[in-house]
């Protein structure tokens, strides 16, 4: 028999802009019913629109949003079968522990029979709301609070307490902003537990807004990962640890070493000058990768088998492992191990193909398209830029496609020095340098390998060396994009 | 040796406080006197037997309250719509609006009443009960709005959200969550109101028919015969009985208020 998964929210090509600023671009994305579906981001990353545009206090900008095949996209709040609890809970402070939970109640209506042919519905009993406000605080551990006043609540009975409110009405959907971001870590814990077991009790779908990978990993079914209002990834809280589908998913989930190298074929990687081989194949030739290795996967030894030979430069004592870090050649490897080797000393690390994992680059070059203006300047991404062109002739006013490799841009602490001004949008450590993003005033982003690293927001300029950029006459308009993994 | 002086901060509340002796204090006490005072100088009554008895000054005493209650109603139905509209989007990032709504409190209120004065007569309305109580809502209109928007403008949008989630439509989540937790607003917008309308004399006198005196003018009239002193102080102070009464009465109600509200501000 056919197993049918039965979509319960669809969001088809949603964006959504702020005066002209996108939170949100042209996401895709299903969730199952009956499913803990994570989003997970950093802040700012377009996650809270998402829900908000779930719940309907936000609209899209365009795209469309389905409940159960049915449209919602401009439906109001209150006409659908979702509930939210908020990140800072928004309990009504004129009303009780009690008619807070009541809220929704008195003012759903439900079916009672049919009269000519029509469904009439009529208002709840105060019996019957009573009864269910009784269990849903019974369920939250809160029975004897009908009562209290809100305020008089700590943080994390206030939780439960909206957490209560939104499932007394029984949504088909109950969507959570954040909601442990206030909370002591102990009580954030065992709120976690709480909230799988109401999940697995109640069989509803639960969407969960977090910036905090470690409660998206311990939570959910499905993490979604988004960064720039795109999705960066979707799957399993497995899949996305041990496979991120790119340096930023596993930079962000989990410690991580993130380096740059190259295919040699299936099969095996060459990295920090050294071939490795390893489970991925299915890449070119040569192809420029990005490679993650998780700091408790590396073997370390004093002295033993290896690819690696280093010194510990510093070591953190974590509770139940040690954090060290390891300088082999010009790379600082992270590396967890339950037994502790001291700085200084000079240990082997070893690596097993198991441990890597594979990854096409987000970007190998930046590309632009731009226009002659003159012999030899270029006028690109709102700058007009020099280079040194000795082969090919072009004319003014004609449009090429310039290529710029990442170590050829130069980000400058003076936006005034540079040509072009700039922001930094993220840094990664990429063994000797950084791999910054920067996203320029005109709207385009260049890729960055730098050796300082840069905070994220800093404003900088823009140079490029002229000997190394690359102007080719434009034959077909296709320009590399970002490797956005949309739709699981 | 000697401790070296310290200045205390307290010094700095000596001006105030001597001029308060001077000009507060002492005159509530020579009101108190005069008022208690009979004919031939002992402790009597018949000061307050004398303008209760009088239905001059007790149907002064009844109007003013008629129209401090009235002005106070009329200025908080008028208000209230134009807070909540400034409060929302788009409204709300418009300062300026606010501020536009509040300038007339900067200029002279005789001079407005005397503006709104020629207005009427314009207008062709003739001076009457309800002309003096349209002067009155005009002039403490802002006093009215300012507070009420205040509290409205700073209302977490959450509750708002919180509301509709759980279903209730716009005007369901104006009446069950944004009224009720405006109400502190209201509360000191009637205060701010409330009060002053009930002593306030030049306005009626200068916007409203003879036959709408209020207890304030009645005052002015009985001070400025020398034979009036205690009748006029008996009135007075039977004024301030009253506007203790209800201050007495809206601040036990906003303490109330306030006690539920707590926490009802953005965080």
């Amino acid at each position: 028999m056919a197993y049918v998964e039965e979509k319960i929210i669809d969001l088809v090509d949603v964006c959504k802009s702020y005066d002209d600023t996108p939170a949100v671009k042209n996401l895709t994305l299903y969730i199952r019913k009956g499913e803990f579906v994570t989003l997970l981001g950093p802040s700012g990353c377009g996650k809270t629109t998402l829900l908000r545009m779930i719940a309907g206090f936000e609209s899209p900008t365009s795209g469309h949003i389905y409940i159960e095949g049915e449209e919602i996209t401009s439906k109001p709040p209150y006409r659908r079968p979702v509930n939210t609890v908020f990140q800072k809970y928004a309990l009504f402070p004129h009303l009780n522990v009690f008619n807070n939970v009541a809220f929704g109640l008195k003012l759903k209506k439900v079916e009672a029979g049919e009269k000519d042919g029509k469904k009439i519905y009529r208002k709840l009993t105060k019996a019957e709301i009573a009864e269910k406000v009784n269990r849903a605080l019974k369920m939250v551990d809160l029975e004897d609070y009908g009562y209290r006043n809100v305020n008089s609540l700590s943080g994390g009975q206030q939780q439960r307490i909206a957490i209560a409110r939104a499932l007394v009405c029984e949504p088909k959907v109950l969507l959570l902003d954040e909601p442990l971001g206030a909370l002591d870590l102990k009580m954030r814990k065992e709120m976690q537990i709480e909230l799988k077991r109401m999940h697995r009790e109640l069989g509803i779908t639960f969407i969960y807004v977090t910036h905090d990978q470690e409660e998206a990993l311990t939570m959910s079914d499905t993490v979604v990962v988004i960064n720039d209002g795109h999705i960066q990834q979707i799957g399993t809280p497995k899949k996305v640890y041990d496979e991120p589908a790119n340096a930023f998913v596993a930079n962000f989930i989990g410690e991580s070493n993130i380096l740059s190298g190259t295919m040699i074929k299936d099969y095996l990687v060459r990295f920090l000058g050294v071939n490795v081989p390893c489970l991925d194949k299915g890449f070119n030739k040569n192809e420029q990768v990005d490679l993650v290795i998780r700091p408790e996967d590396i073997s370390i030894s004093k002295e033993g088998e290896g690819q690696f030979k280093g010194r510990v430069t510093s070591s953190v004592f974590k509770g139940t492992y040690y954090e060290m870090n390891v300088l082999s050649g010009d790379y600082e490897f992270t590396v967890q191990n339950t037994s502790e080797f001291y700085v200084g000393e000079e240990v082997v690390l070893k690596i097993v193909p198991d441990s890597i994992h594979i990854m096409r680059k987000m970007r190998t070059i930046n590309s632009f398209e731009g226009e002659i203006e003159d012999e030899n300047t270029v006028y690109f991404c709102g700058g007009s830029f020099e280079f040194l062109n000795p082969d090919e002739k072009f004319e003014k006013g004609d449009t090429v496609i310039v290529k710029i490799p990442f170590d050829a841009v130069e980000i400058t602490d003076d936006e005034d020095d540079g040509v072009i001004g700039a922001t930094i949008t993220q840094a990664l450590y990429k063994c000797s340098y950084y791999q910054a993003q920067v996203f320029t005033d005109e709207g385009e982003d260049f890729y960055v390998d730098t050796p300082y690293e840069w905070g994220i927001g800093d404003r900088v300029g823009i140079k490029i060396d002229p000997a190394k950029i690359a102007v080719e006459k434009a034959e077909d308009s296709e320009s590399e994009g970002e490797s956005a993994n949309e739709e699981g | 040796m000697k401790k070296a002086k310290v200045f205390r901060p307290t010094a700095f509340a000596f001006p105030y406080i001597a001029v308060t002796v001077v000009f507060v204090i002492v005159p509530l006490l020579l009101v108190t006197v005069y008022a208690f005072r009979g004919n031939d100088g002992s402790f009597s009554v018949e000061n307050f037997t004398y303008i209760f008895t009088n239905e001059a000054y007790r149907n002064s005493l009844f109007k003013t309250v008629g129209i401090a209650f009235l002005a106070t109603l009329l200025c908080l139905l008028v208000s209230y719509p134009v807070a909540f509209v400034l409060a929302s989007a788009p409204f709300n990032k418009m300062a300026v609006l606010a501020l536009l709504f509040v300038i007339p409190m900067w200029m002279n209120f005789v001079l407005r009443i005397v503006a709104l004065k020629s207005v009427f007569t314009w207008m062709g309305l003739k001076p009457s009960f309800w002309t003096g109580v349209i002067g009155l809502v005009y002039d403490f209109l802002p006093y009215m709005l300012l507070p009420i928007y205040t509290v409205l403008s700073n209302l977490d949008k959450s509750y708002v959200e919180a509301s509709k989630d759980l279903g209730s439509n716009e005007f369901l989540t104006f009446w069950k969550v944004t009224f009720p937790l405006s109400i502190p607003g209201i509360i000191s917008g009637v205060s701010m109101v409330f009060m002053p309308i009930f002593s306030a004399y030049a306005v009626t006198g200068l916007l409203a028919d003879a036959g709408t005196t209020v207890i304030g003018r009645g005052i002015e009239q009985l001070f400025s015969q020398p034979s009036g002193y205690g009748a006029g102080s008996a009135l007075s102070f039977v004024l301030l009985l009253l506007v203790f009464l209800v201050m007495f009465a809206s601040s036990a109600i906003s303490r109330k208020a306030n006690k539920t509200l707590k926490g009802a501000k953005k965080k």
